[in-house]
């Protein structure tokens, strides 16, 4: 069946298996790999990307719940010349290591600081609950949203 | 397979007739699962994220409707949550919040497993499943509504529109044993309201929704006869030794918090 998704404002479209996952659309049809699968159950928050504006797991929406919808990835919130602000605190504050679950992390913490710009260490563990991270212990994550928010990244 | 994706709730009961081997998918937070991990394989998918009518809450009666289509993310913060406290409890406890953005009541009703968050605080309060067809709308209480582990009484034409319950008016609260505090299926679970009537159910203790009740004056026996009706098994999350502990101690705290 053919999708039409608006990825990172931009029109798409994409055949897919009437079962397939908004992720598996996003990563091997319309050219977003950014997203990253790793539980296809929701465990792992690697996938995490905003629906309409709203925090979801890409691998828990099936493709044609996405048509007529938008999209946002990890590819829409920066570009390599100018990181979000998100990012640049990911990057200053170590907050990478082997780097598969930044884009979801990343995501996550972007759409905390769109709600909440000046989050407690209470509401960030609560908004990063989805996102698993098995390298960095997640102190440096949590430095990293902080400095974000100290930017005023969710202005 | 097909998707089919109606547009309107008259349409989507018109396709839930005509494609009874449709399996609906509203959040997929638990469909998504089983195709991703090829454990379903439905004939067809009928996506009800179109149908706004599912989506809707509202007054009615002396109590409340609650569309099928409402998120745990929409119950656990904002009006409802301050008429339905142990509802609201309940959402917050689920999965993680990608997961309660999704996620619906309907779907939880849906999967009816002995896990599902919001069954135990339904139970309480006495709540009902609003299932409709083209053949009209039926009422059924969630204790009913649930047949077993994983079933429920929905006929083959028939989508769960609604959930239809009243503000307790009395102090009610939810608690939840898992690992840790996120992404957690309930090792066990417990909903308990503290009126005239002290109101109690389990999560994750039997196959079936057990409502248990006692005068506020049996307070002090009221754990042993929580636990003592609960039919708990030995699984991966847990033994049923453990379980059968585990909710005399939630409800003594329930009560506790009521109570206090």
């Amino acid at each position: 069946m053919r999708i039409n998704v608006r990825v990172n404002g931009v029109p798409s479209e994409a055949d897919c298996w009437e079962g397939e996952s908004l992720l598996f659309a996003l990563r091997e049809k319309l050219g977003f790999p950014g997203s990253k699968n790793a539980c296809e159950q929701g465990e792992c928050g690697s996938c995490s990307v905003l629906l309409d504006g709203v925090l979801v797991c890409a691998c828990l929406v099936l493709a044609a719940q996405a048509d007529g919808h938008d999209v946002t990835t990890i590819e829409g919130l920066g570009t390599e010349e100018e990181l979000h602000p998100v990012q640049a605190a990911f990057v200053e504050t170590g907050a990478v290591q082997c780097g598969f679950c930044t884009p979801g992390l990343v995501v996550a913490a972007a759409d905390l600081l769109e709600r909440v710009s000046d989050p407690s260490d209470d509401e960030i563990r609560e908004a990063l609950s989805g996102n698993l991270c098995r390298c960095t212990g997640y102190v440096k994550i949590f430095e990293a949203v902080r400095l974000a928010a100290s930017r005023g990244a969710g202005a | 397979m097909d998707v089919l994706t109606p547009r309107s709730l008259s349409e989507a009961l018109a396709l839930r007739e005509a494609h009874p081997e449709a399996l609906p998918i509203q959040g997929g937070t638990d469909v998504m699962v089983g195709l991703n991990f090829d454990r379903a394989h439905p004939a067809a998918l009928l996506n009800l994220n179109e149908v706004v009518e599912l989506r809707e809450w509202a007054p009615s009666g002396d109590g409340y409707r609650i569309g099928a289509g409402v998120t745990y993310a929409e119950m656990m913060s904002g009006p409802l949550a301050a008429e339905f406290p142990a509802l609201a409890e309940a959402s917050r406890t689920v999965g993680s919040p990608q997961i309660r953005n999704r996620g619906t009541i309907g779907g939880n009703l849906a999967t009816a497993s002995p896990a599902g968050d919001s069954i135990p605080p339904l139970v309480v309060a006495g709540a009902e499943v609003e299932c409709t067809s083209v053949r009209g709308a039926r009422r059924i209480p969630v204790a009913d509504f649930v047949t077993g582990v994983k079933r429920n009484a929905l006929a083959a034409d028939e989508l769960i529109t609604a959930i239809h319950l009243r503000p307790s008016g009395v102090a009610e609260t939810f608690l939840k044993v898992g690992p840790r505090n996120a992404m957690v299926i309930a090792v066990c679970s417990l909903a308990v309201s503290a009126g005239d009537e002290l109101r109690a159910a389990f999560g994750s203790a039997s196959p079936r929704p057990v409502l248990v009740t006692a005068p506020r004056g049996e307070a002090a026996t009221f754990p042993a006869q929580v636990a003592a009706a609960a039919s708990p098994i030995d699984d991966v999350r847990g033994t049923a030794t453990y379980r059968r502990h585990a909710i005399e101690v939630l409800t003594r705290r329930a009560l506790e918090r009521c109570l206090a």
